[in-house]
């Protein structure tokens, strides 16, 4: 009797798993598709971490956005890059579904001549070989720093 | 326009640009600055109308990008650590080396007088070669031919020194690097390359040194990304360093595959950019930051 209540729970959790990955996995950055400068639907099919999205943002070698933006919220990094706008207030310009399509793929949601790298995208060319196929920033992470930028109002 | 952000938001972001350049001084303060480069009583031209083709109005030498105590290291040969391989690189010119006894002394005499000139019209077309060469390819050809010696690995402290010892002999001159005739199609591929993004960033060269000159990224001032000093001596490298090896970091910084060394690339590349800068000094060995 336990023991057939055991498989069976265990039978239940592996179709739980499964049917959550198949819904909630995160959707691969050849399958993004941004439509009319917006990507309305969360990568990972939920929200992201703004606590570790400050992180990313910062970190030189994820999304390094302060090499080109100035955000007067992180004044205790010392360079702000100014090849960018300013951040400052960017989530009363934008809707969230626009600064997802600006983070992942900013060519295609801003401006095709724009300077801003693609984060979530994994075709380029000839990168350096520890990096091809990878897009910068893995789908979480894209989401914590849209949740991050959602913070910054004014 | 239907793929991209709606105008109404895009004219949001023109206002908040502009509203940038009124107040954010630091933005106006980011061009080349003002200052002169004078060596040993001698101005050199760092700022000039743009050559003709150019996408410049006016082209800066790097070195107007610098802060002033990276550019008063360059302004006294004392001061500037180039010089220990302009030494080095004077004691190379005429000691004796390989199987055919000679040192490059025995036939180009004196260096003050026989490479005058040379580092400013670096990469040369070479009709023997079929193709453009570097200084770093003509000192090796005439260290493998002439000399009967090994040639010398393209970073070592040898080459360096004495591209820094034939640099420093064009001193003050006008780059002036052939475009034209044999060099054309080098020139075109290179003028390519410049513009083609690579990488995971997926940059090209004329993103940063052309677009977006004169401003900050991170911690670093963009300048034109000119070659008129080099070898040049990088506080980061705390070496000299050649232009390849500039070019190489600056693809590995936007995480794209570099090009080979010496390769017909980069070769293709530093004509193309040399052209660039047609007109200013030459001020090998240089310092940067
Ligand atoms: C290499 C420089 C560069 C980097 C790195 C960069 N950006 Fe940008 N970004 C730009 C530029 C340039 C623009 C202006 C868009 C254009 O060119 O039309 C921009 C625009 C934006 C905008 C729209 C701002 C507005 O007011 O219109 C947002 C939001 C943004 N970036 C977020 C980010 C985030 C988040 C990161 C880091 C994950 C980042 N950027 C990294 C260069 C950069
Ligand atoms: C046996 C004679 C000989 C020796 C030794 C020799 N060279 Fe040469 N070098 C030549 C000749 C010949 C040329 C081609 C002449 C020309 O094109 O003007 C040349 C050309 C050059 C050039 C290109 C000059 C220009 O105007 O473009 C450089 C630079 C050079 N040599 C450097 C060196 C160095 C450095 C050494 C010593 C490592 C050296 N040479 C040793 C004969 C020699
Ligand atoms: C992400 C921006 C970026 C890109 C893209 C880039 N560079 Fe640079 N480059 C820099 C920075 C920053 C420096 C150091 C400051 C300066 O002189 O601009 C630099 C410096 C240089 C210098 C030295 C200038 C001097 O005065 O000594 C050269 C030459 C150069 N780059 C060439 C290139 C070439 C060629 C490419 C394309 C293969 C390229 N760069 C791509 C950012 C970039």
């Amino acid at each position: 009797m336990q023991r057939a209540f055991k498989a069976s729970f265990a039978g239940l959790m592996t179709v739980t798993l499964l049917s959550v990955s198949a819904l909630a996995g995160p959707i691969a950055p050849d399958k993004v598709k941004i439509t009319d400068g917006e990507l309305k639907t969360s990568l990972t099919g939920k929200p992201g971490s703004d606590v570790k999205g400050a992180e990313w943002f910062k970190n030189r070698k994820l999304g390094n956005c302060l090499a080109c933006h100035v955000n007067s919220k992180m004044t205790d990094e010392q360079f702000h890059g100014e090849i960018g706008p300013p951040l400052d207030g960017v989530a009363d310009r934008y809707s969230e579904a626009q600064l997802r399509a600006i983070v992942v793929n900013a060519k295609a949601a801003l401006s095709d001549k724009t300077l801003m790298p693609g984060f979530y995208v994994s075709h380029y060319t000839d990168p350096l070989k520890k990096f091809a196929g990878k897009p910068i920033l893995t789908a979480e992470q894209v989401e914590d720093v849209v949740a991050y930028l959602k913070t910054l109002k004014e | 326009m239907a793929t991209k952000i709606l105008k109404s938001k895009r004219f949001g972001y023109a206002v908040v640009g502009l509203a940038c350049a009124a107040a954010c001084a630091t933005a106006a303060f980011a061009g080349p600055n003002d200052n002169k480069l004078t060596i040993d009583g001698q101005e050199y031209v760092t700022e000039l109308p743009a050559p003709e083709g150019s996408p410049f109005d006016t082209i800066y030498s790097g070195w107007r990008f610098r802060n002033e105590a990276t550019q008063a290291m360059e302004m006294d040969d004392f001061d500037n650590p180039g010089f220990t391989n302009v030494e080095s690189g004077e004691a190379l010119w005429s000691k004796v080396d390989g199987e055919a006894g000679k040192s490059c002394a025995s036939c180009h005499n004196d260096a003050a007088e026989s490479m005058k000139g040379v580092r400013a019209q670096m990469p040369k077309w070479n009709e023997k070669a079929g193709k453009p060469v570097t200084l770093e390819q003509t000192i090796n050809g005439c260290r493998e031919n002439n000399l009967k010696a090994k040639p010398w690995k393209w970073e070592s402290n040898e080459m360096l020194s004495m591209t820094a010892f034939i640099g420093s002999k064009s001193r003050g001159m006008p780059v002036k690097v052939q475009t034209d005739g044999p060099m054309k199609s080098w020139w075109e591929k290179g003028k390519k390359l410049y513009y083609t993004r690579v990488g995971q960033l997926d940059m090209s060269c004329a993103g940063c040194h052309e677009d977006n000159y004169g401003k900050m990224i991170r911690a670093d001032h963009l300048s034109q990304g000119q070659i008129n000093g080099f070898p040049t001596y990088r506080s980061k490298w705390q070496k000299l360093g050649s232009i390849h090896r500039r070019f190489k970091g600056c693809m590995k910084n936007i995480r794209a595959q570099p090009y080979e060394v010496g390769g017909e690339e980069f070769v293709a590349l530093e004509l193309y950019v040399a052209s660039r800068g047609q007109g200013l000094s030459v001020e090998s060995p240089s310092v940067r930051n």
